[in-house]
């Protein structure tokens, strides 16, 4: 079932000359269901299937990840035309439906 | 009985409200080109062909990784109306790591951290039109990151 939760990610946007540079860092297990726990069980696969980006509610950066992406999960994105102040919100939601998604204003670096 | 025929209706239409968003998204992910072993049945699922070796595509990575689990890749691409980047590694147990696509003024540049099992190319796809490019970069890998 889907979860909201905003604790879940970092992220920072700060403009630098004409470029607006975006760091996310996610808290997800990503599980590949491919590692084994200390009873030798196989560890269901969990992990981010697709994260979008908008810049004030237009998509900017649409992803598909598969098992590969590491353990939480570091992504940096680059804007043109974004100004100081406009809202730049991040989406994931991964194979079990849960979700997070947050936003922050571009800053001067 | 009335109380419970209520309950039964606003329990089913949050159940729906619930799935409709997850099965439009799950309708976005690309599960074939994803959960394939092999990398030339993830690239074909992707509608990648003929694709064009180029030197515009940077990829910066570590000659050697000290540990799969994370090796941070920056992929920028300089070819013109670049609009999507996908990053396989050949030798993963799934080849295909993750495919961006890029509108309204992005940049055709990403850094992310991925998994290495073992000492690869890190092969990289662009997109720009109806064309394929491609650029790969090798990994040596010294202590394997795939569970």
């Amino acid at each position: 079932m889907a979860v909201l939760n905003t604790d879940n990610m970092k992220m920072r946007a700060q403009l630098k000359g004409e470029v607006t540079e975006v760091k996310v860092l996610m808290s997800h297990p990503m599980e590949t269901g491919r590692k084994k726990d200390d009873f030798d069980k196989l560890i269901p696969a969990h992990f981010v299937q697709l994260v979008t980006a908008t810049l004030n509610g237009k998509t900017v950066l649409e992803a598909q990840w598969g098992t590969g992406i590491s353990k939480n999960p570091y992504l940096t994105f680059r804007l043109t035309g974004a100004k100081i102040g406009d809202i730049i919100e991040v989406t994931w939601i991964d194979n079990l439906g849960e979700t997070a998604t947050q936003n922050i204003a571009v800053t001067q670096a | 009985m009335q109380r419970r025929k209520f309950l039964s209706l606003l329990l089913g239409s949050a159940s729906l409200l619930f799935m409709l968003p997850i099965n439009a998204w799950a309708a976005l992910w690309n599960k074939a080109a994803f959960e394939t072993a092999k990398l030339s049945e993830a690239s074909k699922n992707l509608a990648i062909h003929d694709e064009i070796t180029s030197l515009d595509i940077q990829i910066t990575a570590p000659d050697r990784a000290e540990n799969g689990a994370i090796v941070q890749v920056e992929v920028k691409s300089n070819i013109l109306n670049t609009e999507a980047i996908s990053i396989f590694v050949e030798k993963n147990p799934t080849p295909l790591i993750a495919h961006f696509k890029f509108s309204q003024g992005a940049e055709p540049f990403i850094i992310t951290r991925i998994k290495m099992a073992d000492t690869s190319d890190i092969k990289v796809v662009v997109k720009a039109g109806n064309q394929y490019f491609t650029h790969a970069k090798n990994v040596i890998v010294l202590e394997n990151g795939c569970g």
